[in-house]
């Protein structure tokens, strides 16, 4: 298996190679002028032509990709323009924030669909399912940053339950010391139940909104792999021989429609990690997608580089985790590097 | 590991996620710090804390502001009921004394002066800054240049705790330069230690830490998310703020924004749309200032190069059909001071109402005159990151220009390519704001209007008469020939009004929100909160 996971890895190097490639190109393309927008309103052509100079972006091209690949083979993404910071401290801070609410949205999501999708699978046509095909339906419409803001409008502003969006903890509290970055695990490492309560409130509503958002794709690729599975052959062999519903649907029927919906999930997570701008901006969520976007207005280079080039080893990473998971649930299923 | 394991240990982490959430609990420890703690939320937060750096934005200024002394700075008067800068009123802040006499000014500086780190304000820190301030390069030299303050000889240490500063030639703006966010004084010593070869003026350090004497310094900011200052105890500057902490949060979503203020949650508040503003005016829950852009407006802008704006019939026609009221009323909610339709001489002052007033049938014969009775086809072009007011806006022109048969098409520029368009003088009309630090008509003038063609003059406008009463009154100003001077004001602004290559459409207010209980806001040319004299009960 370790071989394979390394063989995994060698194969997805020249794809990121060609992501840097691209990726430099694409940012270059861009129509703004990063020294106009930060040579400030009151400049002059030559304070622009200054900026420029210092920025390096008076070189020819070839050269400041040369400059750009040997500062990356040192592990330096340059440093944004917009926020003065150190492209890659950035992604460090930033990353977590987004994985944490990106991954209870999914939780809850899981939560939710997963059993709503079974249950509207066994009973095709029912109440059952066609309230799952409203929600999901509903869900998937509904915009982000309105679910997002109706959730505020309602939850914070109309009845003061959740806390006031403003990003990952109350102005009051400080971070817990960062180990893995989420605030959630931090403070249950450090044993600071009242920082826990708070990082867990202020994530209940982002989350919330990403789970209706991401319901639809995984309600309904369980419905449809378990209708598939059910009316297998093997299904209706248990169900002959007098197993209980729930043992035939659960232990049999489920676990063999397990595989569409883990590459459904795998899809999802990756996609809202990077989409959910509109969430990060109503929440006031330090995440990494506000970062990209806000750095993409600004014609800011090193963090659009640094972000892409991030996401995209996500994604091999991501892959080949789903890829090993598909051989623990289904044996029969081999990975060919 | 095998399949059955795994599949059991996902049901167990599945379970354990699936325990109801406990309920948000708030700390009751924590109120007390709420109320020495200034909590602001904003749009953006600043790209670097240090107000000479490459491209600092304007948040940064607001906390050179507050973390920076100055030798000198304003007093106060009021507009409108708010406490609003004196132009020309000076106020002592690290000088103890400051005298001018004909070629220069002398400051002695306060002798119980320290820095934040505890070592005194000396005569070489303040060379050592002001001679920064000139030779860094962009904005803040260019600034330090608006004054005629322009190389570091000017700035001459006569003994440890006295400075003079040389002039280079007479200009009323120098003393006014000096008392801008751009000259403040750094803590020389500590800077120099952590500069490097490649970066002599410790650019790199000062970007992330505040080395100054001011009444705050920063003591967290995390780019983009919050800054955090706390009071300087031994600030020597003024009285002692009444605020221990100011925390700042970037809170980009606008409703967001509004419904911290009306639960509760957040002090203060600024840059929100126009509707936001006046409905919580109505509303009363908290109080709301609104106060004119000192030295600016927003205009309409042509190309005076090109056909077919280069024929003054075709501007003024243009001028005559513009919605003025309707803007004001529509797109500002009544947040802005109107520039039409004056019906006397124009004081002189500047922003001055013209005297167009919108009349379509004055406007349809002016462009019959101008060879275009069927009207032509145009762009309209304005800066997307201002797109509340300006798409609006530019609607409504572009329905008003129809009615004389200018067809006009709008193109929306995205803020970062809008400087660059903009510089590059082409578009044929367009809608900007601009304000002036230093609050003086022949500073505006020269800038905007001058044929020497500074980026600002967007028009690309050049005229001999013009240039004329622009330098006679900034030379009058400096001599202090004030009946030239005002001669030269009218003339310049008569000019501007018969020749309108740019039309004033109205002056922007500048408005905040805050908490009942927050008071102290004053407003400065540079349009960003002062927290020294911020009180919250």
């Amino acid at each position: 298996m370790l071989a394979m996971i390394l063989k995994r890895l060698l194969v997805a190097i020249p794809s990121l190679i060609g992501v840097v490639i691209i990726t430099f190109l694409l940012t270059r393309a861009l129509p703004g002028d990063p020294a106009a927008y930060f040579a400030g309103p009151a400049a002059t052509q030559e304070a622009i032509a200054q900026v420029r100079a210092k920025l390096g972006l008076d070189q020819p091209l070839p050269t400041q990709f040369m400059r750009y690949a040997a500062d990356l083979a040192r592990g330096d993404l340059g440093t944004s323009l917009t926020t003065g910071q150190p492209v890659a401290t950035e992604i460090r801070n930033r990353l977590p924030a987004s994985a944490e609410l990106t991954l209870l949205g999914l939780i809850i999501s899981v939560l939710i669909a997963v059993p709503l999708g079974i249950l509207a699978a066994t009973r095709p046509g029912s109440l059952v399912d066609h309230a799952c095909r409203v929600l999901t339906t509903a869900g998937v419409s509904l915009p982000v940053f309105f679910t997002g803001l109706i959730l505020v409008y309602v939850f914070y502003y109309l009845l003061g339950f959740a806390p006031a969006p403003l990003g990952r903890l109350d102005v009051f509290f400080s971070a817990p010391e960062a180990i893995t970055g989420f605030y959630l695990l931090d403070s249950l490492i450090a044993r600071d139940l009242e920082t826990f309560r708070a990082a867990l409130a202020q994530l209940l509503l982002p989350a919330l909104t990403l789970a209706i958002f991401s319901l639809a794709p995984i309600a309904r690729m369980t419905r449809a792999s378990m209708l598939a599975v059910l009316a297998s052959d093997f299904v209706r062999t248990a169900r002959a021989n007098g197993l209980t519903p729930f043992t035939v649907v659960v232990t049999y029927a489920f676990r063999n429609a397990m595989l569409p919906v883990v590459t459904t999930l795998g899809m999802v997570f990756s996609f809202l990690l990077g989409a959910n701008v509109l969430v990060e901006k109503v929440f006031a969520w330090p995440g990494i997608g506000s970062y990209a976007v806000e750095a993409l207005i600004a014609s800011d280079f090193a963090p659009v580089q640094g972000f892409v080039l991030t996401m995209a080893a996500l994604y091999v990473a991501l892959n080949l985790v789903i890829d090993i998971l598909y051989g623990l649930i289904d044996p029969r299923v081999r990975i060919e590097a | 590991m095998k399949r059955r394991d795994f599949l059991k240990s996902m049901t167990a982490v599945a379970a354990g996620s699936a325990l109801p959430a406990a309920p948000a609990v708030f700390s009751p420890a924590r109120a007390q710090s709420r109320q020495e703690t200034l909590l602001i939320v904003s749009e953006s937060g600043p790209n670097n804390i240090d107000i000479h750096g490459v491209g600092t934005n304007v948040p940064g200024y607001e906390v050179s502001w507050n973390c920076y002394d100055r030798l000198i700075s304003h007093g106060m008067k009021t507009v409108g009921g708010v406490p609003y800068y004196d132009r020309d009123k000076f106020k002592m802040e690290l000088a103890d004394d400051m005298s001018v006499g004909d070629m220069s000014a002398t400051f002695k500086l306060k002798k119980k002066a320290t820095f934040q780190d505890g070592t005194p304000v000396t005569a070489k820190d303040v060379k050592w800054s002001l001679d920064r301030a000139v030779t860094v390069g962009g904005f803040p030299t260019f600034q330090m240049k608006a004054g005629s303050l322009e190389k570091p000889e000017q700035f001459v240490v006569v003994d440890d705790n006295t400075v003079r500063v040389d002039f280079l030639r007479k200009d009323r703006l120098t003393i006014p330069d000096l008392a801008v966010i751009v000259p403040a004084i750094y803590n020389s010593g500590l800077v120099k230690k952590n500069a490097t070869e490649k970066d002599p003026w410790g650019m790199e350090y000062t970007k992330q830490n505040t080395a100054g004497s001011g009444a705050y310094r920063v003591v967290k900011w995390t780019a983009g998310t919050e800054v955090v200052m706390e009071r300087n105890d031994n600030w020597i500057g003024g009285p002692l703020p009444k605020i221990k902490r100011v925390i700042w949060r970037m809170v980009p979503s606008a409703g967001n924004r509004r419904a911290l203020l009306e639960r509760g949650d957040a002090d203060i508040s600024y840059e929100l749309p126009n509707k936001d503003f006046v409905e919580l005016k109505d509303a009363g829950k908290l109080n709301i200032t609104s106060v004119p852009f000192s030295n600016g407006c927003q205009y309409l802008g042509m190309n005076v190069t090109k056909p077919p704006f280069d024929n003054i019939k075709v501007r003024q026609a243009v001028a005559y059909a513009i919605p003025y009221q309707k803007i004001v009323d529509a797109v500002l909610f009544g947040l802005g001071k109107p520039l039409y339709g004056a019906t006397s001489e124009p004081p002189l002052a500047w922003p001055v109402a013209h005297k167009f007033t919108t009349d379509i049938a004055k406007a349809r014969a002016l462009m019959a005159e101008a060879g275009h009775p069927e009207g032509f086809d145009t762009t309209l072009s304005f800066d997307l990151g201002f797109a509340t007011v300006n798409e609006p806006l530019c609607v409504l022109v572009q329905e008003s220009l129809a009615q004389i048969g200018i067809k006009c098409t709008i193109n929306k520029i995205p803020g970062a390519t809008w400087r660059t368009e903009l510089n590059k003088k082409t578009l044929p009309l367009y809608t900007n704001v601009f304000s002036g630090w230093l609050d003086y008509p022949e500073y505006f003038f020269f800038w905007c209007y001058h044929g020497a063609n500074s980026i600002f003059n967007t028009m690309s406008y050049q005229s001999k008469e013009m240039d004329a009463f622009i330098d006679g009154a900034r030379a009058a100003a400096a001599s202090g020939d004030t009946a030239t001077y005002d001669k030269d004001v009218k003339g310049f602004l008569d000019t501007a009004f018969t020749d309108i290559p740019r039309i004033p459409l109205f002056q922007p207010y500048s408005n905040v929100a805050m908490q009942k209980n927050v008071s102290g806001y004053q407003y400065w040319f540079h349009r960003r909160l002062d927290y020294r004299s911020m009180v919250k009960a």
